[in-house]
């Protein structure tokens, strides 16, 4: 009979308040096995630690049960002390007192009736624990970035900084991602390119470094520090490897009316083409939509007029394998499509435009070389509206319930730039809240409307419609409250952001684990936001949720300190909670491969012994050093052969039992 | 039937199979037994005929792993040849070792059903022609037409041979019209409760007697969780009578997504409990929320529920539908 302590914890006034952790741990001793219960204040302390080891060794006992928080905060707390105590670690159960009862309940009567279970529960799963040992992998010391805008080359440059491999993997043709399309980053107004450019250029430069351009992810799989990727190279129908980037190619192309994506569809672009002027690689790429060649087999006017014979209208999708042993999401963002925001007028005026596309309106290498011209007419706008919250910080279903945090910055910087190259232009904004938190950002905004005179208007607007050829915004002044209806020549929509679309095909990949809003999860909000709660991969940048450059920045760096961290082991101590076959139950149907998402059973044709049983069979083996413990073979093992430790199938029946006694 | 033998015989004489898997007459006219024939031993006692209702294909799990006993033919009827396949697909039977000659059918016949039909004790049934059997009972001799008692699984068969080495081609025969899920149906209907009591009631006749595990082609185990005692479910469902009807839901969920109703664990059952209704509210579900799937179509394919696609229903829209 094992002899079995438990340890309630009040976690300061967390559980103290809702539960009696008194009556919790007295009762604890009409459970079988029972031979020592306490309560303390806070049990993960070093006093609650030593309470623990000195119990262990006073009142020899097998295994330990902590009531306390989510064994996801504390479990691995508690079998250090386990261990320090001289038991397995392995001999600890959490009952989970905290998130599953305090922290829900109001009554104390029914949360410590609760509790009582949940404490039941616990012991009767460690009175069926074995001791277990952990098994060893090594790690692959190559990492893999998802996107190559801002964050994945920040990631990227500071793990090669370190001395370790790493791969971008950028769906677009070149790295670089939103921040090259900006003009000028708030609150400095340093240009984006001027300071983005070089560091494309480093990464390019960077012997550590390989950039998979125009490529996709194609699946992932394998575990912390042995991750196995497929990669699609898109095919670019041009050798990256000839390719100088000449651009003669670009200069005959006959096919010019493809929308330059770059842009944002504010002028056109050749079928054959490079993205910007400063793209990495600074290679061509056909675009199969619109190339004469590709569509129809007659043209092919690149080809000839390409000295470096780098065309090659034949080249097809090709999938590379390669072994990480850390991977970081940085697939970034998008802002949202407008089509169920009519009353905005989006598709109908083209002189209501997206910020993205002012910004390219501004930028000296954009359609307009910089020149505010508004799309329909090409004249300068003398009245400018701009509006915010489009899409974020709703309620209805076509809105964001969050804040896309960027907005007011970069619309205070557009009035602003607007004032200061056309000082006679008549510029307003409309908001709900200015939200300017960050360093120097309430100044800058504060300049826009002081120094510069821009006129803040607090309302949303209703409507954007055309009267006689002139735009006209309705909107809502609620400080004056009243209703406005204003002329304007140019309206720019502050849209919200949201996760690119290829976010949630990247997580299901990584089996890393997504909000509602397709933001990738952090393994925790405060102290872990750089993790996914999947072991071995990171996140970076806007994936995450919304930030701004030098936040995304920030955030990249410390993806690339945890992936250093994890790189500069040789090897991971691995998890022996992991699944068994029995040779001897087990029919051989293979339906536990099937649902394995780590690829760790195999089969195999051996003798099996048993009682009265000496036949060669085909059963499953696992490999426990890729075995993650998920439990997934042992739900589908319709003969129980199949048994995962530390959670054995009599244990979860035990559990079950104990909540139902 | 003298089709068959004649192919059997001509398999024999060429050395192609040395055992056939086929039905043996028993002590009742309509008792059909399966029964292995050797070469040697001959067909003596061989039949195929309206009252061959039970699916052949289990039995190759033993009879295919036989060492260094040549090939067995086996004789699958349509519905058979798709537990055939996911026998296959569980590696569960060695198909180099077996050859399979196809047969026709046009259902079967249920005797209980012909019992019930003339009211009196059934001496004994026979073929004809036709459509008509002639039952000869202690008030003399009766006509019933086939088609009015076949076994539950044949009044919806819409099924096809999907794997053979060699076909014996059928006449064309009308297919019955009865919709499969309307059972189903009828029992989503009902409430919470009344349907608790529907199944209360019938899972309460089962005397345990295991005929409907014994018989699945799917039910494959080495050894059944429910006789394995350090599984902790076998000691349950013997000592309390919920656990006892549990048996019923836990196989049916052992089974789900393999399960080809073929029908057996209802032909079998002595208490004649409808267990094909569990397994078809299954197969129903799995319709509706993964798409179309029929189990042993191929030997191949992952069934809905040890697969996954980007496709795949949200638990969200399962839960939604509220236990229905």
């Amino acid at each position: 009979m094992q002899k079995i302590g438990v340890f309630v914890c009040w976690c300061g006034s967390n559980i103290a308040a809702t539960v009696d952790v008194k009556a919790v741990a007295e009762s604890a001793y009409d459970i079988p096995g029972v031979v020592y219960a306490t309560n303390y204040q806070y049990m993960c302390s070093e006093n609650g630690q030593s309470l623990i080891k000195n119990a262990v060794k006073e009142y020899g006992l097998t295994g330990i049960v902590v009531a306390s928080c989510s064994p996801r905060m504390h479990e691995a707390t508690f079998r250090k002390t386990a261990q320090a105590a001289g038991l397995n670690p392995y001999m600890v159960e959490i009952a989970n007192i905290r998130e599953q009862c305090s922290w829900v309940h109001k009554d104390m009567d029914t949360a410590t009736a609760k509790a009582k279970v949940l404490l039941r529960t616990a012991v009767s799963k460690l009175t069926l624990d074995q001791p277990l040992t952990a098994g060893t992998s090594p790690v692959t010391k190559r990492a893999l970035v998802i996107g190559g805008g801002i964050a994945g080359i920040q990631t990227a440059l500071d793990i090669a900084d370190a001395g370790y491999k790493v791969d971008i993997v950028e769906k677009k043709p070149t790295i670089g991602g939103k921040m090259a399309q900006l003009d000028k980053t708030f609150p400095t107004l340093d240009c984006a390119a001027c300071i983005l450019t070089p560091k494309m250029v480093d990464v390019s430069a960077n012997e550590n470094i390989n950039i998979y351009s125009y490529s996709e992810v194609e699946s992932v799989s394998g575990f912390v520090g042995n991750f196995d990727v497929k990669i699609r190279r898109k095919a670019r129908y041009v050798k990256e490897d000839l390719c100088t980037g000449c651009g003669s190619c670009m200069a005959k192309c006959p096919s010019k009316k493809a929308l330059n994506e770059f842009n944002m569809g504010l002028n056109t672009r050749t079928a054959i083409y490079i993205p910007f002027a400063q793209a990495i690689p600074n290679v061509a790429v056909i675009d199969p939509q619109s190339c004469i060649k590709l569509k129809t087999g007659k043209c092919g006017l690149c080809q000839k007029i390409c000295e470096a014979k780098a065309i090659d209208y034949e080249q097809k999708d090709e999938i590379i394998e390669e072994k990480y042993g850390a991977i970081v999401a940085a697939t970034g963002y998008n802002p949202i499509k407008l089509d169920k925001f009519g009353e905005l007028g989006y598709d109908l005026y083209p002189d209501v435009i997206t910020s993205l596309e002012y910004e390219r309106l501004m930028n000296a290498a954009g359609p307009t070389k910089g020149h505010v011209l508004r799309p329909s007419d090409g004249k300068e706008p003398k009245r400018i509206i701009f509006v915010q919250c489009v899409g974020s910080r709703g309620q209805s279903c076509r809105d964001k319930s969050y804040c896309s945090k960027i907005c007011c910055m970069y619309t205070a910087k557009h009035a602003m730039m607007t004032k200061d190259h056309y000082p006679d232009t008549d510029v307003k904004v409309f908001y709900i809240d200015v939200r300017t938190p960050g360093k120097n950002f309430d100044e800058f905004y504060r300049r826009a409307v002081e120094e510069y005179g821009v006129e803040y208007i607090k309302g949303q607007v209703g409507k954007i419609y055309e009267e006689d050829g002139q735009l006209k915004v309705q909107g809502s002044d609620l400080l004056a409250n009243k209703q406005l209806t204003l002329d304007a020549d140019l309206v720019v929509l502050a849209v919200a952001i949201e996760p690119d679309e290829t976010a949630r095909k990247v997580a299901t990949m990584l089996t890393a684990s997504m909000d509602t809003n397709d933001f990738f999860t952090e393994a925790h909000a405060k102290l872990r936001p750089v993790e996914s709660p999947t072991a071995g991969v990171f996140l970076s940048g806007v994936c995450q949720g919304p930030k701004d450059v030098p936040e995304t920045v920030s955030q990249a760096s410390a993806a690339a300190a945890k992936v250093i961290g994890l790189l500069s082991k040789d090897e991971l101590t691995g998890n022996p909670c992991v699944a068994h076959a029995d040779p001897l139950l087990c029919n051989g149907c293979s339906q536990c491969a099937n649902v394995c998402p780590y690829g760790a059973i195999t089969y195999v044709e051996e003798e099996v012994r048993g009682v009265g049983v000496r036949e060669v069979r085909r059963f499953a083996r696992v490999n426990e050093a890729v075995c993650q413990g998920c439990g997934a073979c042992t739900v589908t093992c319709p003969s129980g052969a199949m048994d995962l430790k530390g959670f054995t199938n009599r244990q979860i029946m035990a559990e079950v039992d104990a909540i139902c006694k | 039937m003298q089709r068959i033998i004649d192919k059997i015989q001509e398999l024999f004489a060429n050395d192609t199979v040395d055992r056939v898997l086929g039905w043996k007459t028993g002590e009742f006219s309509w008792e059909r037994t399966p029964h292995v024939f050797t070469k040697e031993g001959g067909l003596d006692g061989f039949v195929y005929d309206d009252f061959c209702g039970a699916n052949l294909s289990k039995y190759l799990i033993d009879e295919s792993a036989k060492k260094d006993a040549g090939k067995v033919l086996v004789l699958l009827k349509p519905c058979d040849t798709y537990s055939y396949n996911q026998l296959i697909k569980e590696h569960r039977v060695k198909p180099e070792n077996i050859y399979v000659l196809a047969i026709p059918c046009r259902g079967k016949v249920n005797v209980d059903a012909v019992k019930a039909a003339v009211g009196t004790t059934v001496l004994a049934v026979e073929e004809t022609e036709g459509d008509d059997l002639k039952v000869k009972t202690f008030r003399g001799e009766k006509i019933v037409n086939r088609n009015d008692v076949l076994f539950e699984k044949c009044q919806v068969c819409q099924k096809t041979h999907q794997v053979y080495d060699e076909i014996i081609e059928a006449e064309p025969y009308e297919r019955p019209k009865k919709d499969r899920f309307a059972e189903v149906e009828a029992l989503e209907a009902l409430s919470p409760e009344e349907r608790y009591e529907f199944w209360r009631t019938q899972l309460s006749k089962c005397i345990r007697c295991n005929a409907c595990r014994n018989v699945c082609p799917a039910c494959n185990c080495r050894t059944c969780v429910f006789d394995n005692a350090k599984s902790g479910v076998a000691t349950k469902a013997n000592t309390d009578d919920f656990e006892e009807n549990m048996f019923h839901i836990i196989r049916a969920f052992h089974v789900a997504g393999r399960c080809t109703d073929c029908g057996e664990c209802s032909r079998v059952c002595p208490q004649n409990i409808p267990l094909h209704l569990l397994n078809r509210k299954y197969i129903k579900d799995m319709n509706t929320y993964y798409g179309e799937y029929q189990a042993g179509e191929d030997a191949e394919t992952r069934g809905p529920l040890t697969n996954f696609t980007k496709e795949d229903v949200e638990p969200s829209i399962v839960y939604g539908k509220g236990g229905k």
